[in-house]
């Protein structure tokens, strides 16, 4: 399957990244999602990265186009699980993701997006 | 560049870059190398996130080329070795384009000097016209 698919959950969307993403599944993810944030006047997107075991440059400005364009879709995005040694690499190659909210797993996650929803 | 024996054990793998998929297979030889050489997940993931950067640049830079990736000793040093080559248009100014936030493209300009960060050794050989060859070793 070339696509990565897309929950929804009321409004919020999950999705699961369990594949190693080919550039052009990225940038596809990145379109769907946009198109599913306003279709479904969705106000969270959580995106889980548990399984992700490498973000380049690439994948890392993918996750940060995806928080940039949800926040002016009115949406929150919360990026959940990225592995320790992902993030310390991240880092190293000089990706901060500036912008992007984290948590450490899905339920912290729903939280996060449950609490700025209250607000 | 230390002079890096190939492990005579191992061979050199190669992956020929002429398509999207084939970043993502530079990206599981890599880390099949660092765990040969017996590196720490910390250690495979930089290793195979600086290949991701090059493999993406000899498909998107140099018009596709091929990679090769070895386990290398050096006394009782583990390391792999990957080398990038490509037939493209070269580079004419290699400090610019190593330098963060570079690009002749839609890039973010990280990959150069970011995946330099990420090895222990780097070398680029690369003139307009030429290709371009980068060869980096990471050692444990
Ligand atoms: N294999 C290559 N062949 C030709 N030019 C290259 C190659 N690799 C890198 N470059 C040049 O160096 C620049 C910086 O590369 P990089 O740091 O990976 O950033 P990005 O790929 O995001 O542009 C590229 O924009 C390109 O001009
Ligand atoms: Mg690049």
């Amino acid at each position: 399957m070339d696509r990565i698919p897309i929950l929804r959950m009321g409004r919020t969307l999950l999705v699961t990244v369990q594949v190693d993403m080919h550039d052009q599944l990225a940038v596809r993810l990145l379109d769907d999602l946009t198109e599913m944030i306003t279709k479904t006047r969705a106000r969270g997107v959580l995106i889980d990265i548990s399984a992700l075991d490498m973000v380049d440059s690439f994948i890392g400005r993918m996750i940060a186009d995806v928080a940039a364009t949800s926040r002016i879709l009115d949406a929150q995005t919360v990026v959940v699980g990225m592995q320790p040694a992902v993030a310390i690499t991240l880092v190293e190659l000089g990706m901060e993701l500036p912008g992007v909210r984290t948590a450490l797993d899905v339920e912290r996650g729903m939280e996060l997006l449950n609490d700025a929803g209250d607000r | 560049m230390t002079p890096a024996i190939a492990d005579p054990t191992r061979p050199v793998v190669r992956v020929d870059i002429t398509e999207n998929e084939d970043v993502v297979v530079v990206r599981q030889r890599a880390r099949e190398q660092g765990r040969r050489a017996g590196f720490s997940l910390l250690e495979i993931t930089k290793l195979v996130t600086a290949a991701s950067e090059l493999a993406r640049n000899t498909l998107e830079h140099g018009g596709g080329g091929y990679a090769e990736l070895e386990v290398c000793i050096d006394g009782i040093r583990r390391g792999v070795r990957m080398r990038f080559v490509d037939e493209g248009p070269g580079i004419s100014d290699v400090e610019q384009a190593m330098r963060d936030g570079f690009t002749t493209g839609k890039g973010l300009g990280l990959g150069l000097g970011g995946s330099r960060r990420l090895v222990s050794e780097f070398a680029i050989d690369s003139a307009p016209g030429s290709g371009t060859r980068v060869t980096v070793v990471r050692w444990k």
